[in-house]
């Protein structure tokens, strides 16, 4: 009979220093996650904090003020209806762009080298900072033409495109390849089948991408500074002279000395904020409820 | 490996039979492809059309464009101390970002199990979400009163010792090259730890099986199974958040300080390539303003080439964890 004499042999763990450096770096990792919780908490906690004191119908509503104005007077209103004007003609323009040029990649260039370089140059693109393309627009457009809510759109659509496009792919490729088979069998034209099973079949994850590429559009400051100024009564008319946006106001009243126009930023910021939440748990929602094929 | 199909690639047989494709399939897939073909339009029209603005800048200045002076009021626009600016924040950004997303990357995949590593992606898409504006905001009114007190104890506290003195002593402001460096590391910090995930998740469970077989603690199988296979991907995830600091503008505007200045004090106020564009540009005419657009052809060129090398190498990691 063999036995192990002396101290019994444990499996599961290494012992001592070895032990020790592994639990030290477990610590590490844990500590890396703390570092990044606190300054978000941080931030949450002091917008919600004092945002909440300042929001209410009429802040929402009302022509913007002078920044020496009190707190009380006052709101963002325009900001808010540009805000919905300029996002909601940029993603009039970048989504639906955006999900064609996916098409493109997936179901007709394939592996192909221009499907290769426009599917790399979008990633690029993706990259491209939000400041150049607020001047991209200044220099193409607005010295043209004139300041208006349609030059932000144009500059946040230019943001949006790559990342719908790649959103887009990515669903695309995982719709499995036996559907399109299917179609094709039925003597169904490529066209049909991207549009009535492809499609469809891709559709809550589409969706999810568009939203979360919205709601980052939502929140970009920079390229709107050079294309629409900021105006203090609604611009009704996105196509015609300058308009504003809620971070344009955050911006402006940011570097205000009032401590009413910082009060209103603070309440502009929660707004913006509470808009890219209810944005992004739409996409999570859409995600759990819609998608039928995950990784 | 081109012959392989992949899920998202209709293999040979899936064609259409019919040669003679009806005009509206034909019209379909110009459309598609003009709208893929925007991609690389729009790329060239932003180079084409912001140089073409800021060639007064370049034909005034010459090689000056990389001069030490910026002066508005004398007509001298170089832009030596905005690059300075832009590499310092970023560099700062970057030492302070990549530890911790690689830990939270490595947190995510290799110590907590799937579900209970849902609520931490939560976290950091929060992060991602929050916009730069709100960064800038609670930067500027929050943030830089509360360390500007930190960096006077810290420079009362290095004076007189060489190096330090040089990096950390005064003068020191709240709004400073190390404040920017601190808020662009929140800011990269999402996208850094998704790319370094995404890499490190390729790492097959064979290699981490066999080193645990052996024996390995967790850190020995991360060094020597995780590690080996995924450096390059995630030295690309690392180009890609440099790409972004570099370019982030907002937050960077409001807590540099604006200062066109080259100094080797870290707490001192500055300015970078992005921020000062988007501070002075409201003001700017004539050659100033052709200066300022070619701060942003710059940038663009600058940040097309860190992407194209991250993307390159991002991609071939990708690859050759599917392989």
């Amino acid at each position: 009979m063999v036995t192990t004499t002396g101290e019994q042999l444990n499996l599961r763990e290494a012992k001592g220093w070895r032990r020790t450096k592994n639990r030290i770096a477990t610590v590490l990792m844990v500590v890396a996650f703390v570092l990044v919780v606190i300054p978000l908490v941080f931030v949450l906690i002091t917008v919600v904090a004092r945002g909440i004191k300042i929001i209410s119908w009429q802040f929402l509503t009302a022509q913007i003020p002078p920044s020496v104005a009190p707190a009380d007077v006052g709101g963002i209103g325009p900001a808010i209806v540009g805000t919905f004007q300029i996002v909601g003609l940029a993603t009039v323009m970048a989504v639906p762009l955006g999900i064609l040029g996916a098409i493109y990649l997936n179901e007709y260039g394939g592996r192909g080298p221009l499907a290769r370089l426009i599917g790399f140059m979008a990633d690029v693109m993706t990259g491209v900072p939000s400041i150049v393309m607020g001047l991209f627009i200044f220099s193409i457009w607005v010295l043209r033409f004139q300041f208006s809510g349609f030059a932000g759109a144009l500059a946040l659509g230019c943001l949006m495109l790559p990342v719908v496009i790649r959103s887009t792919d990515e669903m695309l490729k995982l719709v499995p390849n036996p559907l399109r088979e299917g179609s094709y069998a039925l003597g169904a034209t490529k066209a049909r089948v991207t549009m009535t099973v492809v499609l469809p079949a891709a559709v809550g994850g589409i969706v999810s991408g568009a939203l979360l590429a919205i709601a980052r559009a939502a929140g970009e400051t920079a390229p709107l500074l050079f294309t629409i100024l900021t105006v203090t009564a609604v611009n009704r008319n996105p196509f015609s002279g300058p308009n504003t946006s809620i971070p344009s106001q955050i911006f402006v009243n940011a570097t205000s000395p009032y401590p009413g126009a910082q009060d209103r930023a603070w309440g502009a910021a929660l707004t913006l904020i509470v808009i890219a939440f209810v944005l992004m748990l739409a996409a999570r929602f859409i995600t759990a409820r819609f998608t039928r094929y995950s990784r | 490996m081109t012959q392989q199909a992949g899920p998202g690639i209709p293999a040979g047989p899936a064609r259409p039979l019919s040669e003679r494709r009806p005009l509206g399939d034909r019209t379909f897939q110009v459309i598609a492809l003009a709208a893929g073909l925007m991609v690389l339009v729009i790329l060239v029209l932003i180079a084409f059309s912001t140089t073409q603005q800021a060639l007064p800048w370049f034909k005034a200045e010459g090689w000056g464009i990389f001069g030490k002076t910026w002066n508005p009021a004398t007509q001298q626009f170089g832009a030596l101390s905005f690059i300075y600016g832009t590499a310092v924040t970023s560099a700062i950004a970057l030492i302070m970002a990549v530890p911790v997303s690689v830990g939270i990357a490595l947190l995510l995949t290799e110590v907590v199990p799937y579900r209970r590593a849902r609520p931490i992606v939560y976290v950091i898409d929060l992060l991602a979400v929050v916009p730069s504006v709100v960064w800038g905001l609670w930067g500027i009114l929050v943030f830089v009163p509360w360390i500007a007190k930190i960096y006077a104890h810290i420079a009362s506290g290095v004076a007189g010792i060489p190096v330090l003195d040089d990096l950390f002593g005064s003068p020191t402001s709240g709004a400073s090259f190390f404040t920017a460096g601190i808020i662009l590391a929140f800011m990269i910090t999402p996208i850094v730890t998704s790319l370094s995930r995404e890499v490190i998740a390729t790492v097959p469970a064979i290699d981490k099986e066999g080193a645990y077989a052996l024996g390995a603690t967790r850190l020995e199988m991360i060094q020597g199974a995780v590690w080996p296979h995924s450096k390059g991907g995630i030295v690309g995830a690392v180009l890609l958040g440099l790409g972004r600091a570099m370019g982030e503008t907002i937050a960077a505007a409001l807590v540099i300080g604006s200062s066109a200045t080259i100094t080797s004090h870290l707490f001192a106020p500055g300015d970078s390539m992005p921020a000062v564009i988007a501070n002075q540009f409201p003001e700017a005419s004539g050659t100033f303003r052709a200066a300022l657009i070619g701060l942003g052809v710059l940038l663009f060129v600058f940040t097309i080439i860190i992407n194209v090398i991250a993307r390159t190498i991002v991609g071939r990691a990708a690859e050759q964890g599917s392989a």
